[in-house]
């Protein structure tokens, strides 16, 4: 899912409906450049160049950071305002860097994909094999939160059965490019594969276990009397390269341009708790050793609506002053995964009973994982 | 011709609302817009991603904010094709 929705002030349309699809390649009805293959080739040494210059850049800001904060403004090596100041200066470009690659490189993988031919692959599938092909197109499909209702329909009246309906709706957002690149970039790769693997986990047992359920009637009814199938929309077959790079500009425009405030201010307040808390001091209260640390890190996580850009800095500066990892990876998910906003959209398709069930699922998926990591590291 | 927004009155469908409008102006021809916010009536469109643009009751383009060159195209080729 693309880091696109925001909640909007209240009042502006009654609940936090906010539209905002990624960038998508133009419309096939819409005539392109007929000198598809020159631009292409321009737009590949282009691009080639342009990764060299950021490379060279991004090998550059470590050296930068010392260089600031020692020589520029002269702080004395060792205190806490020096250890806070670097730490700043160098994760807010490295991030905002390692973002706009990903952003880009995701754009235009997404252009392979659309919410449309998701649909297609997953009509008539029966669960299981169906939820585990949901959670990944969930990865891949670009599809926001606030497109959660239309999409939902969409699937259920075109013969998705309801459990991987909700495995694609569940993976979307939690398994997401900027969670994963923030992970690796922090972390390193085991930690962002560990996010992966247990955030897919997750959208295809809880999808599998509402399809079990046997939910259909706490679907509201209405929903089942619009006219199903159709492919109508933004399907576009032949997609040039030139519009795929375009569409990879438009979303790093897109989503970098809207989220980069909640970074800088991530890493803002975990350059301030990597200096100023004093080592240690979360091992008592998300530390492995409190079980109610768990628990409490899902419930703090619901209603906290975040993006992963602006919670994952936060939760670097955390597990650092020994937090443990299965209770931040918890809190985590259900900042990103499980966010009040979108049940409140659903609410719209859903009866409450479903929409608890789903939260319910999913958050005691969270649990599991957040023990599981907590007992084996 | 009648083109239709569809979006649940989102900041991007506001946008899309106001780059039709002015293409509509700027191309010179008659056509009246109007806004679909209700969820089922957008549904009744088929699309699963919004904003969408329908003209003459066809979706032409969805779950983005279209430019004014797309719209303006739309718009001289008609709702056939």
């Amino acid at each position: 899912m693309s880091e696109c929705c925001e909640r909007k002030p209240a009042g502006e349309s009654g609940l936090g409906t906010t539209c905002c699809e990624g960038a998508r390649p133009a419309d096939s009805s819409v005539p392109t450049s007929e000198a598809a293959p020159r631009t292409t080739a321009k737009y590949i040494i282009i691009g080639f160049l342009a990764l060299g210059i950021w490379w060279m850049v991004y090998q550059g800001l470590s050296p930068f950071a010392k260089w600031f904060t020692f020589s520029l403004l002269a702080l004395s090596p060792g205190s806490r305002l020096t250890s806070a100041v670097e730490f700043f200066v160098f994760e807010a470009p490295k991030v905002l860097m390692l973002l706009t690659l990903v952003v880009f490189a995701v754009g235009i993988v997404r252009s392979f994909f659309t919410p449309e031919r998701a649909r297609r692959i997953l009509a008539g599938k029966r669960e299981s094999a169906g939820n585990a092909l949901a959670s990944f197109l969930g990865v891949v499909t670009p599809f926001c939160s606030c497109s959660a209702v239309p999409l939902f329909i969409g699937f259920v009246t075109s013969g998705v059965p309801l459990g991987v309906t909700f495995s694609f709706l569940v993976s979307a957002p939690m398994v997401n490019e900027i969670a994963l690149v923030l992970l690796y970039s922090l972390f390193g790769w085991k930690i962002a594969a560990i996010y992966a693997g247990t955030g897919l986990a997750i959208a295809m047992i809880s999808g599998w276990v509402i399809g079990r359920l046997g939910m259909e009637s706490h679907v509201e009814e209405w929903v089942y009397a619009v006219p199903g199938g159709g492919d109508e929309g933004a399907d576009s077959p032949d997609v040039s390269w030139r519009d795929r790079i375009r569409s990879g500009l438009d979303s790093v425009r897109d989503i970098v341009g809207k989220v980069w405030p909640y970074v800088v201010a991530g890493i803002a307040v975990g350059a301030a708790i990597h200096g100023y808390v004093p080592e240690n001091f979360m091992a008592g209260i998300m530390g492995a050793g409190a079980w109610w640390s768990v628990p409490l890190a899902v419930l703090i996580g619901i209603p906290m609506y975040s993006n992963a850009a602006g919670i994952i800095p936060v939760v670097q500066a955390l597990l650092g002053k020994g937090a443990a990892l299965g209770t931040v990876l918890a809190f985590m998910m259900s900042v990103i995964g499980l966010s009040l906003p979108e049940m409140i959209i659903l609410r719209k398709v859903l009866k409450v009973r479903l929409i608890a069930t789903f939260a319910g699922v999913v958050g005691v998926g969270i649990l599991i994982v957040g023990y599981l990591f907590n007992a084996l590291l | 011709m009648k083109i239709a927004i569809l979006g649940t009155g989102c900041p991007k469908c506001k946008q899309t609302a106001e780059v039709v409008r002015r293409a509509v102006e700027q191309v010179g021809i008659e056509a009246t817009i109007y806004k679909v916010e209700d969820i089922r009536e957008i549904m009744m469109f088929k699309v699963m991603t919004t904003p969408a643009v329908a003209v003459d009751g066809q979706v032409r383009i969805s779950g983005r904010v279209p430019t004014m060159d797309e719209v303006k195209a739309l718009l001289s080729h008609g709702g056939t094709e």
